[in-house]
Protein backbone atom coordinates (compact mmCIF):
# COMPACT_ATOMS: atom_id res chain seq x y z
CA UNK A 1 0.00 0.00 0.00
CA UNK A 2 2.52 2.58 0.94
CA UNK A 3 4.68 1.42 -1.46
CA UNK A 4 2.21 2.07 -4.56
CA UNK A 5 1.44 5.58 -2.82
CA UNK A 6 5.19 6.38 -3.00
CA UNK A 7 5.35 5.24 -6.32
CA UNK A 8 2.28 7.33 -7.38
CA UNK A 9 3.35 10.70 -5.86
CA UNK A 10 7.01 10.15 -7.69
CA UNK A 11 5.00 9.52 -11.14
CA UNK A 12 2.99 12.90 -10.69
CA UNK A 13 6.07 14.94 -9.76
CA UNK A 14 7.78 13.29 -12.85
CA UNK A 15 4.71 13.99 -14.34
CA UNK A 16 4.56 17.80 -13.04
CA UNK A 17 8.39 18.65 -14.53
CA UNK A 18 7.22 17.73 -17.84
CA UNK A 19 3.67 19.45 -17.60
CA UNK A 20 5.59 22.42 -16.88
CA UNK A 21 7.62 22.63 -20.17
CA UNK A 22 4.35 21.95 -22.04
CA UNK A 23 2.29 24.84 -20.17
CA UNK A 24 5.58 27.10 -20.92
CA UNK A 25 5.75 26.08 -24.67
CA UNK A 26 1.37 26.82 -24.56
CA UNK A 27 2.29 30.40 -23.28
CA UNK A 28 5.11 31.12 -25.23
CA UNK A 29 3.37 30.29 -28.57
CA UNK A 30 -0.11 32.10 -27.64
CA UNK A 31 1.65 35.12 -26.46
CA UNK A 32 4.06 34.97 -29.74
CA UNK A 33 1.75 34.12 -32.23
CA UNK A 34 -0.35 37.14 -32.41
CA UNK A 35 2.43 39.34 -34.18
CA UNK A 36 3.60 37.19 -36.28
CA UNK A 37 -0.07 36.39 -38.05
CA UNK A 38 -0.34 39.80 -37.61
CA UNK A 39 2.92 41.12 -39.78
CA UNK A 40 3.39 37.91 -41.69
CA UNK A 41 6.46 34.81 -41.05
CA UNK A 42 7.85 36.60 -44.10
CA UNK A 43 8.58 39.68 -43.38
CA UNK A 44 9.21 38.27 -39.46
CA UNK A 45 11.59 36.50 -40.27
CA UNK A 46 13.34 38.50 -43.47
CA UNK A 47 13.10 41.63 -42.53
CA UNK A 48 15.98 43.60 -41.06
CA UNK A 49 14.16 46.30 -39.44
CA UNK A 50 13.59 46.25 -35.85
CA UNK A 51 11.67 49.17 -34.55
CA UNK A 52 8.67 47.49 -32.27
CA UNK A 53 7.55 51.05 -31.30
CA UNK A 54 7.40 52.58 -34.67
CA UNK A 55 5.85 49.80 -36.16
CA UNK A 56 8.65 47.67 -37.96
CA UNK A 57 9.04 43.50 -36.32
CA UNK A 58 11.70 42.15 -38.62
CA UNK A 59 14.31 40.12 -36.56
CA UNK A 60 16.61 38.92 -39.61
CA UNK A 61 19.56 40.81 -38.04
CA UNK A 62 19.18 38.70 -34.80
CA UNK A 63 19.11 35.45 -36.58
CA UNK A 64 22.01 36.53 -38.37
CA UNK A 65 23.82 37.60 -35.69
CA UNK A 66 22.89 34.42 -33.42
CA UNK A 67 24.03 32.40 -36.45
CA UNK A 68 27.09 34.11 -36.43
CA UNK A 69 28.51 34.18 -32.78
CA UNK A 70 26.95 30.60 -32.71
CA UNK A 71 29.06 29.27 -35.43
CA UNK A 72 32.31 31.86 -33.99
CA UNK A 73 32.05 29.94 -30.73
CA UNK A 74 31.91 26.80 -32.43
CA UNK A 75 35.02 27.83 -34.62
CA UNK A 76 36.92 29.08 -31.35
CA UNK A 77 35.17 26.10 -28.70
CA UNK A 78 34.94 22.63 -30.77
CA UNK A 79 38.97 22.53 -31.43
CA UNK A 80 39.81 23.34 -28.10
CA UNK A 81 37.23 21.33 -26.52
CA UNK A 82 38.51 18.16 -27.85
CA UNK A 83 41.94 19.19 -27.39
CA UNK A 84 40.98 18.91 -23.64
CA UNK A 85 38.73 15.72 -24.21
CA UNK A 86 41.46 13.68 -25.71
CA UNK A 87 44.22 14.91 -23.82
CA UNK A 88 42.13 14.13 -20.25
CA UNK A 89 40.95 10.72 -21.76
CA UNK A 90 44.26 9.47 -23.51
CA UNK A 91 47.75 11.28 -22.38
CA UNK A 92 46.97 12.60 -19.10
CA UNK A 93 48.17 10.17 -15.99
CA UNK A 94 45.16 9.13 -14.71
CA UNK A 95 45.99 10.87 -11.40
CA UNK A 96 45.92 14.20 -13.10
CA UNK A 97 42.34 13.17 -14.87
CA UNK A 98 41.09 12.67 -11.27
CA UNK A 99 42.25 16.84 -10.55
CA UNK A 100 41.19 18.18 -14.18
CA UNK A 101 38.50 16.97 -15.16
CA UNK A 102 36.55 18.31 -12.30
CA UNK A 103 38.27 21.69 -12.90
CA UNK A 104 36.72 21.95 -16.35
CA UNK A 105 33.66 21.14 -15.01
CA UNK A 106 33.53 23.97 -12.06
CA UNK A 107 33.71 26.09 -15.63
CA UNK A 108 29.95 25.33 -16.02
CA UNK A 109 29.51 26.17 -12.63
CA UNK A 110 30.63 29.95 -13.04
CA UNK A 111 27.42 32.37 -13.48
CA UNK A 112 27.46 33.44 -17.11
CA UNK A 113 27.40 37.38 -15.76
CA UNK A 114 31.04 36.65 -14.37
CA UNK A 115 32.04 35.92 -17.64
CA UNK A 116 30.15 39.15 -18.91
CA UNK A 117 31.67 40.92 -16.58
CA UNK A 118 35.38 39.22 -17.04
CA UNK A 119 34.81 40.16 -21.10
CA UNK A 120 33.94 43.65 -20.69
CA UNK A 121 36.96 44.49 -18.36
CA UNK A 122 39.59 42.55 -20.11
CA UNK A 123 38.54 40.87 -23.67
CA UNK A 124 36.61 44.00 -25.02
CA UNK A 125 39.33 47.05 -24.29
CA UNK A 126 41.94 44.25 -25.51
CA UNK A 127 39.76 44.09 -28.70
CA UNK A 128 39.00 47.47 -29.08
CA UNK A 129 42.79 48.48 -28.44
CA UNK A 130 44.37 46.10 -30.85
CA UNK A 131 41.84 45.20 -33.19
CA UNK A 132 40.18 48.31 -33.64
CA UNK A 133 35.93 48.93 -33.62
CA UNK A 134 33.92 49.61 -30.37
CA UNK A 135 35.24 46.14 -28.61
CA UNK A 136 31.93 45.18 -28.11
CA UNK A 137 31.87 42.92 -30.82
CA UNK A 138 30.54 39.49 -32.71
CA UNK A 139 34.12 38.49 -32.26
CA UNK A 140 34.31 39.06 -27.98
CA UNK A 141 30.76 37.30 -27.63
CA UNK A 142 32.31 34.38 -29.81
CA UNK A 143 35.37 34.33 -27.78
CA UNK A 144 33.35 34.32 -23.91
CA UNK A 145 31.11 31.61 -25.47
CA UNK A 146 33.64 29.40 -26.68
CA UNK A 147 34.83 29.26 -22.90
CA UNK A 148 31.73 29.55 -21.98
CA UNK A 149 30.83 25.61 -23.97
CA UNK A 150 34.29 23.81 -23.09
CA UNK A 151 33.09 22.49 -20.14
CA UNK A 152 30.05 20.54 -21.65
CA UNK A 153 31.32 19.63 -24.92
CA UNK A 154 34.67 18.38 -23.06
CA UNK A 155 33.01 16.51 -20.41
CA UNK A 156 30.59 14.62 -22.41
CA UNK A 157 33.53 13.98 -25.23
CA UNK A 158 35.54 12.75 -22.11
CA UNK A 159 32.41 9.86 -21.85
CA UNK A 160 32.09 9.26 -24.96
CA UNK A 161 35.97 8.35 -25.37
CA UNK A 162 35.77 6.18 -22.58
CA UNK A 163 32.79 4.40 -23.59
CA UNK A 164 34.96 3.04 -26.45
CA UNK A 165 35.94 -0.95 -25.53
CA UNK A 166 39.29 -0.63 -24.73
CA UNK A 167 39.37 -3.98 -27.17
CA UNK A 168 39.40 -1.38 -30.02
CA UNK A 169 42.09 0.53 -28.61
CA UNK A 170 44.32 -2.36 -28.42
CA UNK A 171 43.60 -4.01 -31.16
CA UNK A 172 44.63 -1.19 -33.34
CA UNK A 173 48.10 -0.95 -31.01
CA UNK A 174 48.90 -4.49 -31.81
CA UNK A 175 48.90 -3.61 -35.28
CA UNK A 176 51.33 -1.40 -35.16
CA UNK A 177 49.32 1.50 -35.26
CA UNK A 178 51.25 4.63 -33.21
CA UNK A 179 49.01 6.15 -30.06
CA UNK A 180 48.27 9.22 -32.21
CA UNK A 181 46.86 7.04 -35.15
CA UNK A 182 44.89 4.92 -32.62
CA UNK A 183 42.96 7.67 -31.89
CA UNK A 184 42.55 9.55 -34.84
CA UNK A 185 41.66 5.90 -37.05
CA UNK A 186 40.29 3.97 -34.19
CA UNK A 187 38.58 5.68 -31.20
CA UNK A 188 37.03 8.92 -32.70
CA UNK A 189 35.48 7.40 -35.26
CA UNK A 190 34.23 5.16 -32.64
CA UNK A 191 33.29 8.05 -30.42
CA UNK A 192 31.83 9.42 -33.05
CA UNK A 193 28.35 9.71 -32.35
CA UNK A 194 28.72 10.96 -28.05
CA UNK A 195 30.97 13.82 -29.96
CA UNK A 196 28.83 14.87 -32.26
CA UNK A 197 26.00 14.72 -29.61
CA UNK A 198 28.26 17.00 -27.23
CA UNK A 199 28.98 19.51 -30.17
CA UNK A 200 25.40 19.98 -30.64
CA UNK A 201 24.78 20.30 -26.82
CA UNK A 202 27.64 23.00 -26.92
CA UNK A 203 25.78 24.38 -29.54
CA UNK A 204 22.67 24.86 -28.22
CA UNK A 205 23.97 26.40 -25.03
CA UNK A 206 25.74 29.36 -27.29
CA UNK A 207 22.43 30.04 -29.08
CA UNK A 208 20.78 30.38 -25.70
CA UNK A 209 23.18 32.28 -23.85
CA UNK A 210 21.78 35.29 -22.43
CA UNK A 211 23.66 37.54 -20.00
CA UNK A 212 27.11 36.96 -21.34
CA UNK A 213 26.48 38.24 -24.38
CA UNK A 214 24.32 40.82 -23.37
CA UNK A 215 27.40 42.56 -21.84
CA UNK A 216 29.73 41.76 -24.60
CA UNK A 217 27.98 42.12 -27.76
CA UNK A 218 27.26 45.98 -28.08
CA UNK A 219 23.63 44.78 -29.26
CA UNK A 220 23.42 46.71 -32.92
CA UNK A 221 20.77 46.04 -34.37
CA UNK A 222 22.53 46.15 -38.17
CA UNK A 223 23.38 43.18 -39.58
CA UNK A 224 27.01 42.45 -38.86
CA UNK A 225 29.45 42.38 -41.77
CA UNK A 226 33.09 42.20 -40.04
CA UNK A 227 34.14 40.51 -37.00
CA UNK A 228 34.17 43.79 -34.76
CA UNK A 229 31.12 44.70 -35.72
CA UNK A 230 28.67 44.96 -32.82
CA UNK A 231 25.47 42.44 -32.97
CA UNK A 232 22.38 41.67 -30.65
CA UNK A 233 21.22 38.21 -30.57
CA UNK A 234 18.06 36.70 -30.40
CA UNK A 235 18.15 35.94 -27.11
CA UNK A 236 19.52 39.36 -25.98
CA UNK A 237 16.71 41.01 -27.80
CA UNK A 238 14.09 39.23 -25.47
CA UNK A 239 16.27 40.38 -22.08
CA UNK A 240 17.15 44.09 -23.43
CA UNK A 241 13.77 45.02 -24.33
CA UNK A 242 11.32 43.26 -21.96
CA UNK A 243 11.32 45.60 -19.15
CA UNK A 244 9.14 48.64 -20.07
CA UNK A 245 7.54 46.81 -23.59
CA UNK A 246 3.62 46.64 -23.65
CA UNK A 247 1.74 45.94 -26.20
CA UNK A 248 2.57 44.65 -30.15
CA UNK A 249 6.46 44.90 -28.60
CA UNK A 250 5.91 42.54 -26.21
CA UNK A 251 4.16 40.37 -28.46
CA UNK A 252 7.29 40.76 -30.78
CA UNK A 253 9.71 39.94 -27.91
CA UNK A 254 7.55 36.46 -27.27
CA UNK A 255 7.74 35.68 -31.41
CA UNK A 256 11.58 36.06 -30.90
CA UNK A 257 10.73 33.54 -28.24
CA UNK A 258 9.05 31.12 -30.40
CA UNK A 259 11.84 31.48 -32.91
CA UNK A 260 14.60 30.94 -30.37
CA UNK A 261 12.69 27.52 -29.28
CA UNK A 262 12.38 26.75 -32.69
CA UNK A 263 16.19 26.39 -33.23
CA UNK A 264 16.88 24.81 -29.78
CA UNK A 265 14.54 22.33 -29.63
CA UNK A 266 15.87 21.43 -33.22
CA UNK A 267 19.12 21.08 -32.22
CA UNK A 268 18.11 18.89 -29.26
CA UNK A 269 16.32 16.78 -31.03
CA UNK A 270 19.18 16.34 -33.68
CA UNK A 271 21.34 15.35 -30.74
CA UNK A 272 19.03 12.92 -29.63
CA UNK A 273 18.80 11.30 -33.12
CA UNK A 274 22.21 11.10 -33.28
CA UNK A 275 22.97 9.81 -29.76
CA UNK A 276 20.00 7.08 -30.53
CA UNK A 277 21.52 6.06 -33.93
CA UNK A 278 24.56 4.48 -31.58
CA UNK B 1 -2.28 5.57 8.65
CA UNK B 2 0.59 6.85 8.49
CA UNK B 3 -0.18 8.02 5.00
CA UNK B 4 -3.87 9.53 6.28
CA UNK B 5 -2.33 11.79 8.73
CA UNK B 6 0.42 12.89 6.46
CA UNK B 7 -2.28 13.88 3.38
CA UNK B 8 -4.83 15.27 6.64
CA UNK B 9 -1.79 17.19 7.48
CA UNK B 10 -0.76 18.76 3.78
CA UNK B 11 -4.37 20.06 2.78
CA UNK B 12 -4.47 21.83 6.01
CA UNK B 13 -1.14 23.00 5.40
CA UNK B 14 -2.95 23.79 2.21
CA UNK B 15 -5.56 25.42 3.35
CA UNK B 16 -3.99 27.58 5.75
CA UNK B 17 -1.74 28.87 3.09
CA UNK B 18 -4.86 29.84 0.72
CA UNK B 19 -6.26 31.71 3.94
CA UNK B 20 -3.27 33.52 4.60
CA UNK B 21 -3.05 34.74 1.29
CA UNK B 22 -6.55 35.87 0.61
CA UNK B 23 -6.78 37.56 4.24
CA UNK B 24 -4.03 39.64 3.26
CA UNK B 25 -5.63 41.58 0.61
CA UNK B 26 -8.58 41.77 1.55
CA UNK B 27 -8.06 43.71 4.60
CA UNK B 28 -6.62 46.60 2.57
CA UNK B 29 -8.96 48.79 0.44
CA UNK B 30 -7.78 51.92 -0.06
CA UNK B 31 -6.12 51.47 -3.39
CA UNK B 32 -4.68 54.37 -5.14
CA UNK B 33 -3.72 53.21 -8.73
CA UNK B 34 -0.88 55.24 -10.61
CA UNK B 35 -0.34 53.98 -14.07
CA UNK B 36 1.91 55.96 -17.29
CA UNK B 37 5.42 56.84 -18.32
CA UNK B 38 7.99 54.27 -17.90
CA UNK B 39 10.58 57.06 -17.00
CA UNK B 40 8.13 58.16 -14.12
CA UNK B 41 7.47 54.47 -13.04
CA UNK B 42 10.46 53.92 -10.46
CA UNK B 43 10.34 57.53 -9.27
CA UNK B 44 6.93 56.60 -8.40
CA UNK B 45 7.37 53.03 -7.16
CA UNK B 46 10.02 54.79 -4.71
CA UNK B 47 7.24 57.49 -3.58
CA UNK B 48 4.63 55.04 -3.16
CA UNK B 49 7.53 52.46 -0.92
CA UNK B 50 7.94 55.05 1.44
CA UNK B 51 4.23 56.40 1.36
CA UNK B 52 2.85 53.41 2.10
CA UNK B 53 5.05 53.08 5.16
CA UNK B 54 4.11 55.84 6.68
CA UNK B 55 0.40 55.63 6.25
CA UNK B 56 0.04 51.94 6.53
CA UNK B 57 -3.62 51.91 5.73
CA UNK B 58 -3.09 53.28 2.33
CA UNK B 59 -2.26 50.66 -0.49
CA UNK B 60 -0.27 52.25 -4.18
CA UNK B 61 -0.16 50.36 -7.09
CA UNK B 62 2.13 51.56 -9.64
CA UNK B 63 1.99 50.59 -13.47
CA UNK B 64 3.70 51.43 -16.38
CA UNK B 65 2.58 51.45 -20.05
CA UNK B 66 4.10 54.59 -21.20
CA UNK B 67 3.43 58.34 -21.02
CA UNK B 68 0.19 58.59 -23.31
CA UNK B 69 -1.43 55.29 -22.08
CA UNK B 70 -1.26 56.84 -18.71
CA UNK B 71 -3.22 59.96 -19.71
CA UNK B 72 -5.36 57.77 -21.59
CA UNK B 73 -6.38 55.67 -18.14
CA UNK B 74 -6.99 58.58 -16.05
CA UNK B 75 -9.17 60.50 -18.45
CA UNK B 76 -11.41 57.06 -18.19
CA UNK B 77 -10.48 56.85 -14.64
CA UNK B 78 -8.87 53.46 -15.16
CA UNK B 79 -6.17 55.18 -12.99
CA UNK B 80 -6.93 57.87 -10.42
CA UNK B 81 -3.15 59.31 -11.21
CA UNK B 82 -1.65 59.41 -14.84
CA UNK B 83 2.30 59.78 -15.14
CA UNK B 84 4.03 61.67 -17.88
CA UNK B 85 7.60 62.36 -19.37
CA UNK B 86 6.28 64.98 -21.30
CA UNK B 87 4.43 67.94 -21.45
CA UNK B 88 0.45 67.36 -21.79
CA UNK B 89 -0.52 68.07 -25.54
CA UNK B 90 -3.31 70.48 -26.47
CA UNK B 91 -6.30 68.35 -26.36
CA UNK B 92 -5.19 66.47 -23.46
CA UNK B 93 -6.06 70.08 -21.50
CA UNK B 94 -8.86 69.15 -19.98
CA UNK B 95 -7.12 67.33 -17.72
CA UNK B 96 -5.32 68.88 -14.35
CA UNK B 97 -1.38 68.21 -14.43
CA UNK B 98 1.12 69.00 -10.92
CA UNK B 99 4.76 69.50 -12.33
CA UNK B 100 6.56 66.48 -9.56
CA UNK B 101 9.90 67.29 -10.59
CA UNK B 102 12.12 67.90 -13.67
CA UNK B 103 14.59 65.53 -15.09
CA UNK B 104 17.46 66.47 -17.59
CA UNK B 105 19.55 64.41 -20.16
CA UNK B 106 22.62 64.92 -20.18
CA UNK B 107 25.00 64.00 -22.85
CA UNK B 108 27.89 62.24 -21.80
CA UNK B 109 31.55 61.45 -22.97
CA UNK B 110 35.23 60.07 -21.70
CA UNK B 111 36.71 62.32 -19.50
CA UNK B 112 39.73 62.32 -21.22
CA UNK B 113 37.77 63.72 -24.62
CA UNK B 114 38.81 67.29 -25.38
CA UNK B 115 35.19 68.14 -26.58
CA UNK B 116 33.08 70.55 -24.34
CA UNK B 117 29.74 71.31 -25.98
CA UNK B 118 27.79 70.22 -28.98
CA UNK B 119 24.63 71.61 -30.70
CA UNK B 120 21.56 69.54 -31.23
CA UNK B 121 22.25 69.61 -34.60
CA UNK B 122 26.04 67.72 -34.32
CA UNK B 123 23.90 65.96 -32.20
CA UNK B 124 21.38 64.36 -34.71
CA UNK B 125 24.38 64.21 -37.09
CA UNK B 126 25.86 61.77 -34.65
CA UNK B 127 23.13 59.70 -33.71
CA UNK B 128 21.46 58.98 -37.45
CA UNK B 129 25.01 57.73 -37.92
CA UNK B 130 26.07 60.98 -40.85
CA UNK B 131 28.82 62.46 -38.66
CA UNK B 132 31.17 59.61 -37.54
CA UNK B 133 34.29 61.30 -36.48
CA UNK B 134 35.30 63.14 -34.05
CA UNK B 135 37.67 65.70 -35.84
CA UNK B 136 34.04 66.57 -37.48
CA UNK B 137 33.82 68.32 -34.22
CA UNK B 138 37.12 69.33 -33.90
CA UNK B 139 38.50 66.00 -31.86
CA UNK B 140 40.82 63.36 -33.15
CA UNK B 141 40.56 60.99 -36.19
CA UNK B 142 38.84 58.69 -34.58
CA UNK B 143 35.42 57.09 -35.13
CA UNK B 144 32.33 57.92 -32.92
CA UNK B 145 31.17 55.27 -30.76
CA UNK B 146 27.64 56.20 -29.71
CA UNK B 147 25.48 54.34 -27.12
CA UNK B 148 21.72 54.52 -26.98
CA UNK B 149 19.12 52.57 -24.67
CA UNK B 150 16.82 49.67 -25.83
CA UNK B 151 13.36 50.11 -27.56
CA UNK B 152 10.87 50.92 -25.39
CA UNK B 153 12.82 52.99 -22.61
CA UNK B 154 11.67 56.39 -21.52
CA UNK B 155 15.01 58.13 -21.36
CA UNK B 156 15.42 57.01 -25.40
CA UNK B 157 11.87 58.35 -26.07
CA UNK B 158 12.79 61.84 -24.23
CA UNK B 159 16.12 61.59 -26.15
CA UNK B 160 14.60 61.08 -29.39
CA UNK B 161 11.36 63.72 -29.04
CA UNK B 162 13.76 66.86 -27.53
CA UNK B 163 17.47 66.03 -29.47
CA UNK B 164 16.39 63.94 -32.71
CA UNK B 165 12.84 65.47 -33.56
CA UNK B 166 11.92 63.84 -36.58
CA UNK B 167 15.53 62.15 -37.58
CA UNK B 168 15.74 58.42 -36.50
CA UNK B 169 18.62 57.22 -34.68
CA UNK B 170 20.93 54.61 -36.88
CA UNK B 171 20.90 51.24 -36.89
CA UNK B 172 25.00 51.01 -35.70
CA UNK B 173 24.09 52.86 -32.18
CA UNK B 174 25.26 50.11 -29.69
CA UNK B 175 22.14 49.70 -27.35
CA UNK B 176 22.50 49.16 -23.70
CA UNK B 177 19.80 48.56 -21.57
CA UNK B 178 20.40 50.95 -18.05
CA UNK B 179 21.78 54.61 -17.68
CA UNK B 180 24.19 52.42 -15.54
CA UNK B 181 25.59 50.14 -18.02
CA UNK B 182 25.43 53.70 -20.84
CA UNK B 183 27.44 55.30 -18.15
CA UNK B 184 30.35 52.21 -17.97
CA UNK B 185 30.54 51.85 -21.38
CA UNK B 186 31.25 55.83 -22.18
CA UNK B 187 33.77 55.75 -18.90
CA UNK B 188 35.56 53.39 -20.28
CA UNK B 189 35.77 54.00 -24.25
CA UNK B 190 37.68 57.51 -24.93
CA UNK B 191 35.42 57.82 -28.14
CA UNK B 192 32.11 56.73 -27.19
CA UNK B 193 29.42 59.06 -26.67
CA UNK B 194 25.94 58.61 -24.80
CA UNK B 195 23.23 60.11 -23.12
CA UNK B 196 21.79 59.51 -19.55
CA UNK B 197 19.33 60.86 -17.15
CA UNK B 198 21.39 63.96 -15.43
CA UNK B 199 21.21 62.34 -11.77
CA UNK B 200 23.34 59.39 -13.30
CA UNK B 201 26.35 61.64 -14.29
CA UNK B 202 29.21 60.64 -11.94
CA UNK B 203 33.35 61.46 -12.03
CA UNK B 204 33.57 58.50 -14.62
CA UNK B 205 32.36 60.44 -17.65
CA UNK B 206 31.69 64.86 -18.36
CA UNK B 207 28.19 66.16 -19.05
CA UNK B 208 28.64 68.34 -22.64
CA UNK B 209 26.88 71.49 -22.50
CA UNK B 210 24.52 71.90 -25.49
CA UNK B 211 23.49 74.60 -27.37
CA UNK B 212 26.47 76.35 -24.69
CA UNK B 213 24.41 75.24 -22.02
CA UNK B 214 25.95 73.23 -19.28
CA UNK B 215 23.25 70.63 -17.54
CA UNK B 216 23.36 71.97 -13.63
CA UNK B 217 20.70 72.01 -11.10
CA UNK B 218 19.75 75.57 -12.03
CA UNK B 219 19.57 75.29 -15.84
CA UNK B 220 17.40 71.75 -15.66
CA UNK B 221 15.14 73.84 -12.98
CA UNK B 222 15.09 77.11 -15.21
CA UNK B 223 14.43 75.53 -18.13
CA UNK B 224 17.55 76.62 -20.16
CA UNK B 225 19.21 73.55 -20.56
CA UNK B 226 17.40 72.20 -23.79
CA UNK B 227 17.00 68.62 -23.26
CA UNK B 228 14.70 68.98 -19.84
CA UNK B 229 12.08 67.33 -19.10
CA UNK B 230 9.06 67.65 -17.10
CA UNK B 231 7.80 64.46 -14.59
CA UNK B 232 4.05 65.05 -14.66
CA UNK B 233 1.16 63.55 -12.48
CA UNK B 234 -2.41 64.09 -14.44
CA UNK B 235 -5.73 63.91 -12.33
CA UNK B 236 -9.36 63.74 -13.92
CA UNK B 237 -11.31 66.32 -11.70
CA UNK B 238 -12.95 65.55 -9.33
CA UNK B 239 -9.87 64.28 -7.47
CA UNK B 240 -10.35 61.28 -5.00
CA UNK B 241 -8.98 61.98 -1.80
CA UNK B 242 -6.27 59.24 -1.64
CA UNK B 243 -4.96 60.76 -5.06
CA UNK B 244 -5.16 63.99 -3.47
CA UNK B 245 -3.38 62.90 -0.36
CA UNK B 246 -0.53 61.16 -2.35
CA UNK B 247 -0.17 64.01 -4.59
CA UNK B 248 0.36 66.37 -1.28
CA UNK B 249 2.87 63.89 -0.05
CA UNK B 250 5.26 63.87 -3.27
CA UNK B 251 4.84 67.69 -2.86
CA UNK B 252 5.99 67.99 0.65
CA UNK B 253 9.83 68.60 1.18
CA UNK B 254 9.72 65.08 2.20
CA UNK B 255 8.66 63.90 -0.90
CA UNK B 256 10.72 65.95 -3.17
CA UNK B 257 13.64 64.77 -1.29
CA UNK B 258 12.95 61.77 -1.82
CA UNK B 259 12.82 62.79 -5.57
CA UNK B 260 16.27 64.31 -5.49
CA UNK B 261 18.07 61.62 -3.73
CA UNK B 262 16.44 59.74 -6.76
CA UNK B 263 18.14 62.32 -8.86
CA UNK B 264 15.74 64.27 -10.27
CA UNK B 265 15.51 68.33 -10.03
CA UNK B 266 13.03 69.06 -7.74
CA UNK B 267 10.49 71.90 -7.57
CA UNK B 268 10.65 73.61 -4.47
Amino acid sequence: MKEKIIEKILMILAFSAIGILFLITIYIFKEGLPIIIKVGIKDFLFNAKWAPTKGHFGILSMIISSLAVTLGAMILGVPLSLACAITLAEFAPPRLMIILKPTIELLAGIPSVVYGFLGVLILVPFIRDYFGGPGLSLLAASIILAIMILPTITSISIDALQAVPLLYKEGALAMGATHWQAIRLVLLPAARSGVVTAIILGMARAIGETMAVIMVAGNALRIPTSLLNPVRTLTSNIALEMGYSAGDHRTALFATGIILFIFIMGLNILANTIMRKK
Amino acid sequence: MGCKRTFVCLSLMFCLLVLGCSSKTSSRSHSLTIAGSTSVQPFAEKLSEIYMELYPREVVNVQGGGSTAGIKACRQRAAQIGTSSRDLHPEENDLKKIIIAWDGIAIIVHPQNPIQKITLKQLQGIFSGKIRFWSELGGAKKPIFFVTREEGSGTRDAFESLAMKKMEISNEALVEDSNGAVREIVGHNPFAIGYISFGIVNHQVKALAVNSVQPSLSTIKEREYQLTRPFLFVVNEPVTSQASRFIEFVLTKNGQQILEKEGLVGIL
